[in-house]
């Protein structure tokens, strides 16, 4: 059981700088399995960076992220930080699979070669296996008949739950979203929402940026307000939502909700 | 200064059983007369003019002109192949992290596309002069004169020139392809050249294809120019012909023919390798929302 006690995501004194802008500054958080997180704040907040620093997306200046217990982008060595190839890197980001605001489908492919291209290109599974369990996840998502759609054929909330699949068929242990919802059309964002549920009942552990506070209030275990590149409150759902400590939080709240 | 009151129109409804007749575009009539009056002129004088056109259709399939044709097409495939080979590596350079590919890359894309193709075909046929013998120390060694003829001068020159410009067209195509398209491959565990070959590239064909194809076309008659250093392309031989029978002309239009063809076969091609790398372009790019 003392797997268990590992945090899927540890960030330690996390700091990015994007020229003078602090875009994450001094941040630290953990994340245990099994969680979902919703992360709130007004743009501009690193909230986004965060996301982006625990997939490697972004290198951070200081500060450590472990992701499942592995140092993110270093070895240690003795006494020393040794930074990480390419291809262990990228071998370090099949740990958690990733949802883009703007879905970012692969437009040359169809939906099933969208999400098999991972599997058989990176994991070198046989490509037979790999479309039988792709078929299944367009199902699980409700978009069985669309397998050969390319992306220009498909709405924004059926790209978007394409790319959850694709997401899915790495088998990662984390889902990071980056508001998975926010490019959508107002009645699109329901289908979305409704997969992101699923997931999160199966176990998943998600990270989810996101404007979405009614989504945050039903399904985070805890929601984590950023301002300015800084952890300001979090909390559960209901105290950081409905009874926020902070200033900047009821701020946030009562401009988002009116 | 008050309008006169203006009288209302009868709107009449028989007005929609009267016949319609068209314009009758006078200025479309006569200019097309006239750019036919004077092809028929062009037409004319051809025809009165002092070519055999037996001598035409006598030589268009002779064997030195088909063994040039051939030479002709050969060169510019393995010309183009070299030039794309060289272009995409280039191009992949010079979008390096590492300093010292990109100026590497620039170095090439400058010094080939700054001097004239003749130029770089001479040096590459004299280059004798400069290495008597080339090779790599201690593993092997051949006379440059054996190594590289004419065959192997023209295909470096125009091969080596190629690549300096489809490098340029290569990292514009690169360039052409969402920064969101890498970073989602990212985020599936692709590496770097992974990404590229899977993800990028096959996009960016989709704006790579339209000049390439351009400059195929071009490769075509550009491999006339290696005439100069003796390599029998269709052009020398229709000109080593002429020399003997004093045919000008007829042999330069039995080549101009031959020219038209092949490009006109691969002009057939670029359309079908386009529609093949629009796939998933339907309609001017995604739907979102």
């Amino acid at each position: 059981m003392a797997e268990t006690t590992i945090p899927m995501v540890k960030a330690l004194s996390v700091t990015k700088r994007f020229g003078t802008l602090a875009a994450l500054d001094d941040v630290s958080l953990d994340i245990a399995q099994g969680e979902v997180v919703c992360i709130v704040g007004p743009s501009g907040s690193g909230k986004s960076t965060l996301l982006r620093c625990i997939n490697q997306l972004e290198r951070i200046d200081s500060g450590a992220i472990w992701v499942d217990g592995d140092l993110a982008g270093f070895r240690q060595d003795g006494s020393r930080l040794v930074e990480l190839t390419d291809r262990d890197i990228a071998r370090q980001r099949l740990a958690s699979g990733m949802v883009f605001q703007r879905f970012n489908l692969f437009a040359h492919m169809t939906a099933l070669q969208n999400i098999v291209e991972g599997p058989v290109t990176v994991l070198k599974r046989p490509r037979r296996d790999a479309i039988a369990e792709a078929e299944a996840l367009l199902s699980r998502v409700g978009l069985a008949e669309k397998r050969d759609a390319y992306p220009s054929e498909l709405s924004g909330g059926q790209q978007q739950r394409v790319a959850i699949a694709r997401a899915l068929a790495m088998q990662p242990r984390l889902m990071l979203f980056d508001e998975p919802t926010s490019a959508l059309d107002p009645e699109l964002v329901g289908e979305v929402l409704a997969v992101m549920r699923d997931l999160a009942r199966s176990g998943m552990t998600m990270i989810v940026v996101t404007h979405e506070l009614g989504f945050a209030r039903e399904v985070a275990s805890r929601v984590v307000f950023m301002d300015q590149g800084r952890l300001v409150e979090q909390g559960p759902p209901a105290q950081v939502l409905g009874a926020p400590q902070q200033q900047r939080t009821r701020d946030f709240i009562a401009a988002v909700l009116s | 200064m008050t309008q006169p009151a203006r009288q209302a129109p009868a709107f009449d409804p028989a007005i929609l059983n009267l016949p319609r007749v068209g314009r009758l575009h006078l200025g479309r009539w006569l200019s097309a007369a006239l750019v036919l009056l004077a092809l028929a002129l062009v037409i004319k004088a051809f025809a009165e003019g002092d070519i055999a056109w037996k001598v035409v259709g006598q030589f268009f399939t002779a064997p030195a002109i088909l063994g040039g044709l051939v030479n002709t097409v050969i060169m510019t495939i393995c010309a183009m192949a070299l030039g794309i080979t060289l272009g995409v590596v280039f191009a992949i350079m010079a979008m390096s992290p590492n300093g010292v590919m990109r100026g590497c890359a620039a170095f090439y894309i400058w010094f080939f596309r700054g001097t004239p193709l003749i130029l770089q075909l001479l040096i590459w046929f004299n280059l004798a002069l400069v290495f008597p013998t080339i090779g790599i120390p201690g593993l092997f060694s051949a006379r440059t004169i054996d190594v590289i003829g004419p065959f192997m001068a023209t295909l470096l020159g125009l091969g080596i020139n190629q690549g300096a410009y489809t490098a340029e067209v290569v990292r514009s195509g690169i360039l052409s392809v969402d920064h969101g398209q890498t970073e989602a491959a990212k985020t599936i565990g692709m590496t770097r050249l992974t990404t590229l070959r899977r993800i990028v590239l096959p996009q960016a064909m989709r704006v790579i294809i339209p000049p390439v194809g351009n400059e195929v076309v071009s490769m075509v008659k550009l491999t006339s120019i290696a005439s100069v250093i003796q390599f029998s392309e269709i052009l020398r031989n229709a000109q080593t012909i002429y020399y003997a029978n004093a045919r000008v002309i007829e042999l330069l239009i039995v080549a101009a023919g031959w020219y038209l063809i092949v490009v006109s076969i691969l002009s057939l091609g670029q359309i079908a390798l386009e529609r093949h790398f629009a796939k998933g372009r339907a309609g001017a790019g995604g739907r979102h929302g």
